[in-house]
């Protein structure tokens, strides 16, 4: 077997790889003072990455060249627009950490571990693995790669019982969801016959059993708690408050990717033949991630629990586009799931530039009042993000919404679509007080401490993808969504 | 003009002037805003001198596929230039209004007005259904700001509430616009304007779009976010609220609802003659008992707003054309008389109509200003209030008497609450002090006034100014809706003339004979 063509197409996750163990050595032997080098080799060694998926993207790519190490792995135009998602993701989460670790906010350490960079790219590899994934082996393992690099992470800061807490939460469920996930796998090879997705496929066709359906349910189940669907989100709120706040931006935009992209393959490409069995699961899951997502929001205090439910809320969306099972609405998730990285990063990030004069963070919304006398900027910018999220236009977030509910409509679920959106209103109930917080309160009068100027960067690229300017954007991210879309149900 | 894209320039004025003001100091950014609406309002003037009456239907038509599934189409017909002639020429009083009641955050107010300015072209310009959307509904951004960092004690409440409440409106008609669009293939709204959606379809489509319009209107019993809203919006936000986005409902209609679903319309007409009958004479009633100027001023522009739905579905060219005066009207003195609340309000800081009493006697010229637009809003001929009226309650009154009348008591109980405010207000013994000692009107006051007054009188005198770039828009809307148009209660008839003369002596009639005659008798008695 000549293994060269396949080294080629895994290109980017063998210089991952690479760094990720060059960058560990680093670590073991440099210690924490050169975190912050690290951090950085990391992030760039995430945008090489990233770079060689450029001419696949731009092209397209799909059909059997694609296919790596015996059809193990698939690098199809699909896949690479979930890398880069991912990888950019990444390297936001790499660029605000430093600030964060070494301040207040970090606890009694201030330090950044030397490992938190290494683990982010071993993270990114694993998700690389999950989104190229053509067979459930490798499923599974980038999957774990993911989930254990991500385990730690959480629990990154070890004398902080909150984040210790997230991590263990974080573990013990993540585990308890690989289980399931697992025995899904195993009795769809029992009745199938096979674990590759064209062998599982070809032996779904046709009268489906009670058995073969189990374990599309168990699959299914699996993956809904890898990207937090309900009802499989309840570790969500208590892993996002208990993780460093870089941690869970990180959580909350590139795993979100890996999963919902790995879902999107499994339900078209795996389980495309069955439509009917998966499409009502995926339906109810879309709206009552989008119903509870926005109820449970709506008495929290806490911002980033606050941000967790929204991302439920927001999973429940990209859902919809799942739920229409076709092109369009394949196409529609990745726009959406575009528009959701760059807000919920921007979101983030702006939280993490709300800190006190020793650096310590707020979290509340107490924390927050008036906080468009104190930092207009930071507010304005929050505000755009809010109202984005809340899916108001011209801001971006309209857009994702748009051509999401777009799809539904064309497909025909026009009821689903409506009580979909309909429900969508509640949501938008407690983004605006976010607003009406930090612009109709009167300031809680705290100083508030000097950002680094890497925080305003990303924030302002955040901001301006999602303002009005970022429609200029949409006819080359729609063609780059389209391709990618076009490649996941060519292989059918 | 061909080739000056000018309508995106008039959007891009107020744009850029929202820009700089959010970075301007105070001061700097009252005269930039100031500035910005004055330009946008030279631009609207020469937009409206160099519309051709008898023309394109669509004039000044701009076309750019800048985004993926929609695209920047703007373009304006003779009722979409008078609805953005009325937002541009409010614009620049709303600013002045807020000269010296805005202290706090200036740029920011200053910006969030010019954007709002920005949208609401936009909303009339715009001729992408997608990009209708996106300016309808963006509006609600800078609104909640308004109401929610400059309005009264209980501000957070209303913003809330006008924001949701707008909100959920809306959506739905975003997914039938999705249904139109895949149904029709195309965005854009001439092209739908003439599409026959069918039958079945358009209930719908035309529920959908009600359900955005009746809560922007505001219909009744969807109207109880306005006057919660009006009272708490700072007096510029109310002059915006009244004056130009209660006209978005109206506009909907009468560029969607109506020419893309005639036939829903005429068959969902009654719901709407209901819902209108029992707001004119309900919120009048209501209005009657108010002690909040703001909320009898707001109450009294649900009234109002009812007189439009009702002369828009009497499917007619001058219930069309009434019910356009009646919105240009309205936008109009609701918004002076918005004017004329915070004038005082800037004084005496309270909104109590007890704390008021004999300002004629201190303010004469305040009283002048008030008196007229009080009396425009009750539509005294020679005013704008009249023509719009007039001409809806005549439109009405050939497609149903019953409607016609129970609106018209609109007009009766109109005189009674806004005289009965007038009375209180104005005339009457000076019994509180400190109202007894307001200043007349300032030089800076009378420039907002003056302009509204003398457009007033204007449209009262002569409506043709304003009637005729709206006229050929409004005959093809009426062709269009001829086929659908419900049939008038009225049934009127020529009658035969009698056989006889009426003083004739029955000489030699048989029964049948008699019977006959009295048929005539009675036709021609109708």
């Amino acid at each position: 077997m000549d293994f060269a063509p396949s080294f080629a197409l895994v290109a980017p996750e063998l210089l991952l790889i690479g760094a990720g163990l060059a960058l560990l050595l680093v670590a073991a032997w440099a210690g924490d003072k050169a975190a912050r080098g690290i951090a950085i080799a990391a992030a760039a060694a995430l945008f090489g990455a990233g770079i060689m998926l450029v001419p696949g993207l731009h092209f397209g790519t799909d059909g059997p060249a694609t296919l790596a190490f015996g059809g193990l792995f698939k690098v199809d135009a699909f896949a690479m627009f979930a890398k880069a998602l991912i990888y950019l993701a990444a390297i936001g989460a790499l660029m605000v950490a430093p600030s964060f670790f070494t301040s207040a906010a970090a606890g009694s350490e201030r330090v950044m571990r030397a490992e938190y960079p290494v683990l982010v790219l071993f993270a990114a590899v694993g998700m690389s693995i999950m989104v190229s994934a053509n067979d459930f082996m490798t499923l599974y393992l980038g999957l774990e790669l993911n989930s254990l690099s991500a385990y730690v992470l959480a629990a990154i800061l070890r004398r902080d019982v909150r984040s210790g807490e997230a991590g263990l939460k974080y573990f013990v469920l993540g585990a308890l969801a690989s289980g399931i996930l697992l025995y899904g796998i195993s009795l769809l090879y029992g009745f199938t016959g096979g674990t590759g997705f064209a062998a599982v496929r070809a032996g779904l066709t046709g009268e489906m059993g009670t058995g073969a359906l189990f374990g599309v349910i168990f699959v299914l189940s699996g993956l809904a708690f890898k990207i937090s669907a309900v009802p499989f989100h309840m570790w969500t709120p208590d892993v996002y408050e208990g993780a460093p706040t870089p941690v869970t931006a990180f959580f909350a935009t590139a795993p979100k990717v890996a999963a919902v992209a790995l879902t999107a393959r499994v339900t078209f490409e795996v389980f495309g033949a069955q439509v009917a069995a998966w499409q009502q699961i995926v339906m109810f899951t879309a709206f009552a991630s989008i119903i509870f997502g926005a109820l449970g929001a709506i008495g929290q205090e806490n911002l980033k629990r606050l941000l967790a439910y929204s991302s439920i809320n927001n999973i429940g969306f990209i859902l919809l586009g799942l739920a229409v099972a076709n092109q369009d609405g394949a196409s529609a998730m990745l726009v959406y799931l575009f528009i959701y990285v760059a807000m919920s990063l921007g979101s983030f990030v702006a939280l993490l530039m709300l800190r006190d004069e020793d650096g310590a963070l707020f979290e509340t919304f107490a924390d927050i009042r008036g906080l468009s006398v104190t930092r207009p900027a930071i507010a304005w910018a929050l505000l755009l993000f809010m109202f984005s999220l809340a899916g108001i236009p011209p801001l971006l977030g309209f857009y994702s919404k748009f051509v999401v509910f777009q799809a539904t409509v064309e497909a025909g679920l026009i009821a689903f679509g409506a009580i979909a959106i309909a429900a969508s209103v509640i949501g938008a109930f407690y983004y605006i007080k976010f607003v009406k917080v930090m612009f109709f309160d009167e300031p809680a009068g705290v100083v508030t401490g000097k950002s680094p100027a890497g925080h305003w960067a990303l924030l302002g690229l955040t901001a301006l993808i999602i303002s009005p300017l970022g429609y200029l954007l949409t006819p080359s991210l729609t063609d780059l969504a389209d391709k990618a879309a076009a490649s996941l149900f060519l292989a059918v | 003009m061909e080739g000056l894209p000018i309508l995106s320039l008039m959007m891009l004025v107020p744009l850029a002037g929202a820009a700089a003001c959010l970075f301007a100091g105070a001061n700097a950014a009252r005269w930039i805003a100031l500035g910005a609406t004055l330009v946008t309002f030279v631009l609207g003037i020469a937009l409206w001198s160099n519309y051709q009456i008898g023309g394109p239907q669509w004039q000044f038509t701009e076309k750019a596929a800048l985004f993926a599934g929609f695209s920047w189409a703007l373009g304006i017909d003779g009722i979409a230039l008078m609805l953005t002639m009325l937002s541009v020429f409010l614009m620049p009083i709303c600013i002045l209004a807020s000269w010296q009641s805005v202290q706090k955050r200036v740029g920011e107010y200053m910006a969030a007005f010019l954007f709002m300015e920005v949208l609401m072209i936009g909303t009339f310009a715009a001729q992408d259904l997608f990009l209708f959307y996106v300016f309808f509904e963006a509006g609600l951004i800078p609104m909640y700001l308004i109401i929610g960092v400059w309005g009264g004690d209980n501000r957070i409440y209303a913003s809330y509430k006008f924001f949701l409440y707008t909100l959920l409106g809306s959506v739905l008609m975003l997914i039938a616009m999705f249904w139109m669009v895949a149904e029709a293939g195309t965005s854009d709204i001439p092209t739908l304007m003439q599409y026959g959606f069918p039958a079945g379809a358009q209930t719908w489509l035309w529920l959908a779009f009600f359900a955005s319009f009746a809560v922007k209107v505001p219909m009744w019993p969807m109207h109880t976010w306005l006057p919660d809203a009006h009272v708490q919006a700072p007096t510029a936000g109310s002059v915006i609220l009244a004056g130009v986005l209660l006209k978005l409902g109206g506009y909907g209609f009468i560029r969607f609802s109506l020419p893309m679903f005639p036939e829903a319309s005429a068959q969902f007409a009654w719901l709407v003659f209901i819902l209108s009958m029992i707001a004119v004479v309900y919120t009048s009633l209501v209005a009657l008992v108010q002690s909040d100027m703001k909320k009898l001023i707001a109450y009294s522009s649900v009234a109002h707003m009812a007189i439009v739905t009702v002369g828009l579905f009497a499917f007619n060219v001058q219930g069309l054309e009434g019910a356009m005066i009646v919105m240009l009207s309205h936008g109009l003195v609701s918004g002076a008389l918005f004017l004329c609340v915070g004038v005082i309000y800037d004084r005496l800081h309270t909104r109590e109509i007890a704390r008021y009493g004999g300002l004629a006697i201190n303010m004469p010229y305040y009283a002048l200003f008030f008196l007229l637009f009080t009396m425009a809003s009750i539509g005294l001929p020679g005013t704008s209030g009249f023509v719009g009226e007039f001409l809806s309650l005549a439109g009405i009154y050939q497609t149903s008497s019953l409607v016609a009348l129970i609106s018209t008591t609109g007009i009766i109980l109109g005189a009674a609450y806004m005289l009965y405010l007038y009375r209180r207000v104005a005339f009457g013994g000076q019994t509180n002090e400190d109202a007894a000692a307001m200043p007349d009107i300032s030089a800076r006051e009378w420039v907002m006034m003056a302009p509204i007054a003398a457009v007033v009188l204007w449209m009262g005198v002569y409506p043709e100014s304003f009637l005729a770039p709206m006229r050929a828009d409004i005959a093809v809307l009426d062709a269009r809706l001829a086929a659908a148009a419900p049939a008038s209660d009225a049934q009127l008839a020529p009658g035969a003339p009698r056989a006889a003369a009426a003083n004739a002596l029955p000489h030699h009639e048989t029964g049948e004979h008699a019977s006959g005659s009295h048929d005539s008798a009675k036709e021609g008695a109708h």
